[in-house]
């Protein structure tokens, strides 16, 4: 978990543009069915919730499921019309939220 | 006292790999109603039009762990009319919910992409909602040749 989610959001940008955004979280999303050597229940651990902000207004948000692989990668697209901050955040089962921030310029 | 023949000790391996696969599967798959429900939760119980759906996932998925899922409504993203929420459930697995996206006009484009876990061989049903509450949905089978929920 201390690891930081990998992010690939473009530096700049036309205004208007059309930009893709990829994020990709280090997280086991344990889905609670799984049992460990012992024959125990493994317990659910997972990211269940996925935001995205730009300057303070929401553009995409996911409610995920257990059915999402580990280390959940998110594919996304935001319109950009002024220069700002993206917001991301995710939010895990036990209440953890991790969040980063990434600037954007558009010309 | 009996001796363990060749025979023997091969009918037993066979039931005891049939029985450790029996009990490998955890709980049951959901069924076709608990992913109805599932839908019907999304749509308010209106039928959503065929189509304007574009699902793009693996005819074959040799490992079920991680999937590979992109999604693409036809349909503009504008502020008078866009799509709003896309639902992804699977109707084979322990549990029917994939993911929910939400999306807004500053989206750009009514589109996202995931990696998810399938179980086995089954549909993927996505179904679009729009802002005026319209829907889409479409469907598409992967084959699964190993499973990815740890069963």
């Amino acid at each position: 978990m201390a690891e930081k989610p990998r992010l690939k959001v473009p530096k700049e940008a036309k205004k208007g543009e059309i930009i893709e955004i990829k994020t990709l979280l280090a997280h086991p999303m344990e889905t609670g069915l799984r049992k460990d050597a012992s024959g125990k229940l493994i317990p659910r651990k997972i990211i269940n919730k996925f935001t995205c902000e730009f300057n303070g207004k929401p553009v995409f948000s996911a409610d995920i499921e257990p059915a999402v692989a580990a280390n959940p990668y998110i594919q996304f697209t935001a319109k950009v019309e002024e220069s700002g901050t993206f917001k991301f955040t995710w939010t895990d089962d036990d209440g953890t939220v991790t969040s980063v921030d990434q600037q954007i310029k558009v010309a | 006292m009996q001796t363990i023949t060749r025979r023997r000790a091969l009918g037993l391996g066979a039931s005891a790999v049939l029985v450790l696969t029996v009990a490998d599967v955890t709980g049951a798959l959901a069924t076709p109603a608990e992913t109805d429900a599932e839908i019907a939760k999304f749509t308010g119980g209106k039928t959503p039009v065929q189509g304007k759906i574009a699902i793009d996932l693996p005819e074959i998925a040799e490992n079920g762990n991680t999937v590979p899922l992109s999604i693409v409504v036809d349909h503009p993203m504008t502020e008078q009319s866009y799509i709003s929420d896309i639902l992804v459930v699977a109707d084979g697995n322990p549990r029917p919910g994939v993911a929910a996206f939400h999306l807004t006009p500053a989206s750009g484009k009514a589109t996202a992409a995931t990696r998810i876990r399938l179980q086995t061989t089954q549909n993927i049903i996505v179904v679009a909602k729009t802002n005026s509450g319209q829907l889409f949905t479409d469907r598409k089978q992967v084959k699964v040749t190993i499973g990815g929920c740890g069963g």
